[in-house]
């Protein structure tokens, strides 16, 4: 039996490495042994399957989680997840989780002395269409400080979490907003050393998608591990 | 047309307001047939303290060794509600545990089978990408015959095989080590 198609190895320099000192939590938590490699196999090339009834519908408005109306800029986050051969993603399971206006989480850990709002959860979710296409209705998020260093605040971000068709295209990661003056100073955001692979996770103002006298746009594409083009023969 | 990769972002302190709600400890419901294991551990960091704010997640076959996924063409059987995801978060104290079946052998590379495995991912603060692992079963022949165990040095496969704990029958430890004296091995497996 022929050997399976794996999925497309990040290229280099586009992934963050596992250890970033300047990213203070990383240096107890990084493997201090190289990994090892590992040829994809059915385990890594199947993955959970996410089907509509797993969905809440109305997940993707966080504007109108509540009866009362979330305080802040209403945006518009949207975009297409493809995978690295350019072919949409569909049907897959897009989570996110935000700051509300003011720069705080609901979180039992989060003590940022800044408001709660009781009408913002600041988490939804979305499945991608037959397109990969998603689109979310949400907050500007505030930014906020953290202990990292000496006056340390995060960029205005949303996390994003996305599965994708397998297990080895699983991905974890934060939009930003474009123009953010504190990229430079965040050792998160710059943990990637490839400069347009970094600048990829800043998200697009979009005309095209912002409503009149309603809401901004930000258009974020996402883009998943494409499958090798050829079965693997050894 | 060729793209790269989105690169990867730590999950954060705060993901379980994200997260939480596919939560899932339990990946056999009644109707599942195969033997029933509980496995239990912790996730420790690099000074041998609890890291409570990590997500561990899981992907395994049935009992039969078969996917519930489309690319899994095998002519096995597959009970409905059968998924084989799990996602647990670490309490307070760096522990996590889930109950589960056994799974069976699946395929591996140059038409020999696997030994049984789950598929695991750990996500924190601090983890600017996931850390990709596996968990073995301890008794388990296979596993001296197993491809991906024989990629890790032989004195660091123990890290990757569950322990039975005496006296509490169908229970297994695994533990996380992330970095230090008795390293979990973790895997280059792409993204």
């Amino acid at each position: 039996m022929a050997n399976i198609a794996g999925y497309r190895r990040p290229y280099p320099g586009t992934q963050p490495n596992h250890l970033h000192p300047t990213y203070v939590s990383s240096i107890k938590r990084a493997p201090s042994k190289p990994l090892v490699y590992m040829p994809h196999t059915l385990t890594e090339v199947t993955g959970p399957v996410f089907g509509k009834q797993s969905i809440d519908v109305k997940a993707c408005d966080l504007t109108r989680q509540s009866s009362g109306e979330a305080l802040g800029e209403r945006i518009i986050v949207s975009g297409r997840v493809l995978d690295e051969n350019g072919r949409p993603v569909p049907q897959t399971l897009v989570e996110i989780w935000q700051a509300n206006a003011a720069g705080r989480y609901l979180h039992k850990r989060d003590q940022h002395d800044a408001p709660l709002d009781p009408n913002f959860t600041g988490c939804g979710h979305a499945l991608t269409d037959d397109e990969g296409r998603y689109r979310f209705v949400s907050i500007f998020p505030g930014a906020y400080p953290w202990g990292n260093h000496y006056n340390a605040w995060r960029p205005c971000h949303i996390h994003f979490s996305l599965f994708g068709p397998a297990f080895a295209t699983r991905l974890v990661t934060q939009m930003y907003f474009p123009g953010d003056p504190l990229l430079p100073f965040d050792p998160i955001f710059n943990c990637t050393a490839d400069e347009k692979a970094r600048n990829r996770l800043i998200s697009l103002f979009d005309w095209e998608t912002t409503i009149p006298s309603q809401a901004l746009g930000y258009r974020f594409d996402i883009i998943l591990s494409g499958r090798e083009a050829t079965p693997m023969e050894k | 047309m060729s793209l790269q990769a989105t690169s990867s972002q730590t999950v954060g302190p705060y993901f379980s307001i994200g997260l939480t709600r596919l939560k899932q400890d339990s990946l056999a419901g009644p109707g599942v047939s195969g033997g029933r294991v509980t496995i239990e551990g912790r996730v420790l960091d690099g000074d041998g303290m609890a890291v409570p704010d990590a997500l561990v997640e899981l992907w395994q076959a049935n009992a039969s060794g078969k996917y519930a996924h489309p690319e899994d063409n095998q002519n096995k059987p597959l009970e409905p509600g059968f998924t084989g995801y799990g996602r647990i978060p670490t309490d307070d104290n760096g522990k996590f545990r889930f109950a589960t079946i056994k799974p069976g052998q699946v395929p591996g590379p140059d038409g020999k089978t696997q030994a049984p495995h789950i598929a695991v991912s750990v996500f924190a603060r601090g983890l600017l990408r996931r850390l990709v692992t596996r968990i073995y079963f301890p008794d388990e022949p296979g596993n001296a015959g197993d491809f991906v165990l024989n990629l890790v040095e032989p004195a660091r496969r123990d890290t990757l095989i569950a322990k039975n704990i005496p006296g509490q029958a169908g229970t297994l430890e695994w533990s996380v080590i992330l970095q230090g004296p008795g390293e979990t091995v973790f895997f280059d497996c792409g993204m």
